[in-house]
């Protein structure tokens, strides 16, 4: 059950697929059906998001104007909002990264019949929904824990787990650890120098889909966010909308975009990271 | 065999425990084995703290009254008809609506997308399906509502223009239909996400196989391609359909409860919307959509390890 979210997959745009050329009328037909499929989609998905900036790019008289989106810095409640999850989605991701990366590499390396089981925990978190899940923890968590936000990171952490373990373990299982592991311990470097320079920089492209799945989870989870009654960004925006909804729209656009084209320019930058590394190999 | 294992192990560290000592025979290989063991305890504590106790706690209060007595009055007050059995019947036909439509369409998708030649395409959309993924809750349902909403949505009055309305001709976007429309909207990113490994294991030389043996497109996909990838999808579809029964934000904030849905049930449990001597119900409620959400999952699982045997 390798595969889930593999992401590892996603982002990498080497792997050949299996399209062995077809020529002539048939190549065309396929390229009409991937058209009209990908015509299809972006309608679907962009379509909304059009309407929804219409909507929120409107002065008093319905005319277009940028002025929602220029009085949003100046919004109460906004920035410290923001700020929250900013700083939800760091102590998230620290957190997974220290509890999954070590575990994972030492299952790969030392356990590897853990690796079914490691499967099956990894998947839990999909039984339990958001909803049932934050009912059980707001019942048994004590009161110095449920009055710091921070619950919620640690509850994140397990949210994301069956995205980043799975990418982790797709990543390991594409490397050869065991040889990388003797070859540096042979060479004289200890455990910690062995993790984080031999290890971290082979799994660079499961770490980032890894974060990157992670931060696109804790900076659009609203369920539990506002069940634990903290005002995280998206919490903000749905309490905000009964102000100005024009405004908590544009927010709402605003970040949807943002994140995306953010993680977008993280995936370029690995991608010509690695570009240049492999033309440094070649030359 | 593989299923009754895996609920066998539904209990993660308790079952990890017996998973390691299995097979060892002397009582010092066992101390070994524990050591060996050792640097994987911070995950399973972690774990069960995090999720191994707050769902233990769901399933004992599903069987206790508010004042602590064991009862079966709950799980009687959900299985014996009435709005909460409605709720998991709702529940389970919206899930499986978006499951399997989002699932086709995702690979389709998936795949037109993993085949063409452009980069920066590949790189907005890879970014695009994980951020996706995780949207829903009250501005997914805006986005419909300002979309195909029954009086001002654009597309609704482009269609209107045309003397199409859609809402003239059935289409209700607070309804089933249209909740499973709007839940698309993370779904097809998901299983793009989910499906797009297993395409990476359509190894190009099998294709090249089987057109020198002759094989048309057709062929190819009915006899090489689709049976490859089939159990993937179809495991992918599991894993939606549990996403889809999970979903409570935006559905609540689309129908503000108007359609009777498991989680919006939990979620009005929560907000304290309870009949007296029925308080409990909601950790009852819990327990119902976990059992559904461990038969969806070991679908999957099962269905994954098949489709192992080809991918990698």
């Amino acid at each position: 059950m390798a595969a889930l979210a593999t992401t590892e997959g996603l982002f990498d745009f080497d792997e050949p697929l299996a399209t062995a050329a077809p020529s002539g009328g048939r190549r065309r037909r396929i390229r009409w059906g991937r058209g009209a499929i990908l015509t299809l989609a972006a309608a679907y998905f962009l379509l909304p998001m059009y309407a929804a900036l219409k909507f929120s790019l409107q002065d008093i008289n319905g005319h277009f104007s940028l002025s929602p989106v220029a009085a949003i810095p100046s919004q109460p409640g906004l920035g410290s909002a923001f700020f929250l999850s900013l700083r939800l989605a760091t102590v998230t991701m620290v957190l997974t990264m220290l509890l999954m990366v070590p575990t994972v590499i030492y299952v790969h390396l030392k356990l590897p019949r853990f690796r079914r089981v490691m499967d099956v925990i990894t998947i839990m978190p999909i039984v339990i929904p958001p909803i049932v899940l934050i009912l059980g923890v707001l019942h048994v968590a004590p009161l110095w824990l449920k009055s710091s936000p921070y619950l919620l990171s640690l509850v994140y952490v397990i949210l994301a787990m069956p995205f980043v373990y799975r990418s982790l373990d797709a990543g390991l299982g594409a490397l050869d650890v065991k040889t990388l592991v003797e070859a540096s311990r042979s060479l004289g470097a200890g455990w910690i120098a062995t993790m984080w320079r031999v290890i971290v920089p082979n799994l660079r492209a499961a770490l980032l889909s890894a974060s990157v799945l992670t931060l696109a989870l804790v900076l659009g989870e609203f369920t539990m966010a506002s069940l634990d009654l903290w005002e995280t960004l998206p919490v903000w925006i749905v309490d905000f909308d009964q102000t100005n909804a024009h405004i908590s729209t544009a927010v709402a656009m605003l970040s949807l975009i943002a994140t995306w084209l953010l993680l977008t320019l993280i995936v370029s930058l690995d991608r010509s990271h690695s570009r240049r590394h492999r033309r440094n190999r070649a030359s | 065999m593989k299923t009754s294992e895996f609920a066998a192990d539904a209990l993660p560290p308790l079952s990890a425990g017996a998973e390691r000592g299995r097979g060892r025979r002397a009582p010092g290989a066992l101390v070994r084995s524990l050591r060996t063991g050792a640097p994987v305890l911070p995950f399973l504590i972690y774990v069960f703290l995090g999720l191994g106790i707050p769902a233990l706690v769901i399933v004992d209060l599903a069987f206790r009254t508010k004042a602590g007595q064991f009862t079966m009055a709950n799980v009687h007050a959900i299985t014996s008809g009435g709005q909460y059995l409605a709720g998991f019947e709702t529940s389970l036909k919206l899930a499986f609506v978006a499951s399997v439509i989002p699932g086709v369409l995702g690979t389709l998708l998936a795949y037109a997308i993993s085949t063409s030649r452009h980069e920066t395409l590949k790189r907005l959309v890879a970014s695009a399906s994980g951020v996706l993924a995780n949207f829903g809750g009250v501005n997914l349902a805006f986005m419909f509502v300002a979309t195909i909403g029954a009086g001002a949505g654009v597309v609704t009055s482009w269609l209107a223009r045309v003397g199409f309305n859609p809402w003239d001709h059935g289409f209700n976007l607070y309804k089933l239909s249209g909740v499973a429309l709007v839940y698309m909207y993370f779904q097809v990113p998901l299983m793009m996400l989910v499906v797009t490994p297993a395409l990476h294991g359509l190894r190009p030389a099998w294709r090249e196989a089987a057109e020198n043996l002759g094989a048309s497109t057709w062929y190819y996909w009915r006899y090489v391609g689709i049976p490859v990838i089939l159990p993937s999808v179809i495991a992918s579809m599991f894993l939606l359909f549990g996403f889809g029964f999970s979903a409570y934000a935006t559905a609540e904030a689309l129908t503000g409860g108007s359609i009777a849905l498991t989680p919006i049930q939990i979620g009005a449990f929560l907000n304290g919307n309870v009949i007296a001597g029925q308080e409990n119900v909601g950790y009852a409620l819990g327990l119902g959509m976990i059992v559904l959400l461990l038969i969806s999952v070991t679908g999957y699982a099962f269905l994954q390890r098949r489709s192992s045997r080809w991918l990698r």
